[in-house]
């Protein structure tokens, strides 16, 4: 299938889950299940996969020096603002754009490539990462139902359709694809096997930064596929309005009830 | 002479119980987090055994935590399916699942340094205190906000902790909902998660 059919693909998918439904002030914590056996089996897999391999890396990983881990993790953290800048532009977010513009400026120039982070110490907040999952949300389309997907990890299908197109207004992936697209920004001297290094290496990031966490979870939840799905849906919700759930009051009528016993 | 040193000793546990029940903790929201956390840090930071930290924890889950309005939340709607004996089982149950597993997650931090930031009164019964979990070399810094239930203002009361913007008491709602639904809403079937979670 040539690009041109997938992003023509990729339009009617947005156009048809966009006008589905309303805003996300309407998001559901909890959403229906696409194929929950699959799901739990895939699952199943993923966390074996994490076991043999991310996990064992994480922990390699979290064993350098403190400096290389902030540096790299600065550095890919840059790089990603780059996602997020497109995001906040598509959601008419022009405030956290130009933050987010502030800062990939700054931290690639004084910074050193990204390595170093002045642009917090300038004013410049660092704010949440936006995908194209989220810019969906914001524009109104519908979750959708709820699965897990191989290696990828969970997933509702806004959100996989929301990760084909971050694929379109990602620059890095034009940077490190452009001998294969026919979009303007290219560069032929950088490899794909660049932007999958950039992919791998946030991700082992990410999960050094959640060893215990991920420990606790799976030693105390009595169904940790439940409890991933609530968590993932949680940070979806809270990602989308860009506010934290404690802030914006949560659904209290179940308490209420509880109360008036 | 035995008969003097056995009264001391009573004595002595004596006034020791009634110090202990005596301590009440602080109405005002934020004051009372914090002194939850400065407790809980002592016995973290103790040389005392896994088992005995989770049993002083579990004290003061008891007297901080609503753990019966807890109980009652996570299990959704079908609190009102269940007879009384049904009900009180699970009360026993979700007490005993809910200390395991609190103090499970918090006997895994040995040494925790968490900054008490604000409190918000977001409606008459409830206050949020945000705190931070601060970053160490190997674990970025966490914001915890505690939901504290105040509609009784003499007796505040935890009733969840939102870990950066993820609600506990939702997620574990969402687990029992879910061992439900794959289980035609049997209320055994959790009665015997719960029990699994408590042996093991």
């Amino acid at each position: 299938m040539t690009l041109d059919r997938i992003k023509i693909w990729l339009c009617a998918i947005v156009f048809l889950s966009v006008s589905s439904v309303g805003s996300y002030a309407d998001e559901k914590y909890t959403t229906n299940e696409c194929f929950e056996k699959f799901s739990r089996g895939t699952l199943k897999f993923n966390q074996a996969l994490d076991r043999a391999i991310l996990k064992p890396v994480a922990k390699g990983y979290r064993a350098l020096p403190v400096g290389v881990r902030t540096g790299t993790s600065n550095f890919m953290g840059n790089l990603r603002s780059l996602l997020t800048f497109s995001n906040n532009v598509l959601q008419g977010d022009i405030k956290n754009a130009g933050n987010t513009a502030g800062r990939f400026v700054i931290n690639t120039t004084v910074g050193i490539l990204g390595i170093f982070d002045p642009a917090s110490k300038m004013g410049f907040e660092k704010k949440s990462r936006e995908d194209f999952g989220q810019t969906l949300g914001v524009w109104g389309a519908d979750t959708g139902c709820y699965f897990v997907l191989p290696v990828l990890g969970p997933t509702t299908t806004r959100d996989a359709i929301g990760l084909i197109g971050n694929v379109f207004i990602d620059p890095v992936y034009h940077l490190t694809h452009g001998g294969e697209t026919d979009l303007v920004v290219g560069n032929e001297n950088m490899g794909e096997h660049n932007y999958y290094i950039y992919k791998g290496t946030d991700a082992v990031d990410f999960r050094s930064k959640n060893i215990e966490s991920i420990d606790s979870l799976e030693k105390n939840s009595i169904d940790f596929y439940a409890s991933v799905k609530s968590l993932y849906l949680q940070n979806r919700v809270q990602k989308i309005s860009n506010q934290p759930i404690s802030s914006k009051g949560q659904d209290d009528s179940d308490w209420e009830e509880i109360d008036n016993q | 002479m035995k008969r003097i040193l056995r009264s001391f000793l009573l004595l002595l546990l004596l006034s020791f119980i009634l110090q202990v029940k005596s301590f009440a903790y602080s109405t005002d929201p934020e004051k009372f987090i914090s002194e939850i956390i400065d407790e809980a840090k002592l016995i973290l930071n103790s040389s005392d055994t896994k088992e005995i930290k989770a049993e002083k924890l579990s004290i003061i889950a008891l007297k901080t935590v609503d753990v019966k309005g807890i109980g009652y939340y996570t299990l959704g709607k079908k609190r009102k399916d269940i007879d009384p004996d049904q009900l009180g089982k699970y009360q026993e149950l979700f007490e005993k699942y809910f200390l395991k597993s609190f103090t499970s997650r918090l006997t895994d931090y040995s040494d925790p340094k968490i900054s008490v930031l604000s409190a918000e009164k977001v409606s008459e019964k409830y206050t949020i205190v945000k705190t931070m979990l601060v970053k160490t070399d190997k674990k970025p810094e966490v914001k915890i906000d505690w939901r504290v239930y105040t509609k009784d203002p003499n007796k505040p009361l935890i009733r969840d902790l939102i870990v950066e913007g993820l609600s506990l008491a939702r997620t574990q709602k969402e687990e029992f909902a879910s061992i439900l639904n794959s289980n035609n809403n049997e209320i055994d079937a959790l009665f015997q998660k719960l029990e699994e979670f408590i042996n093991k």
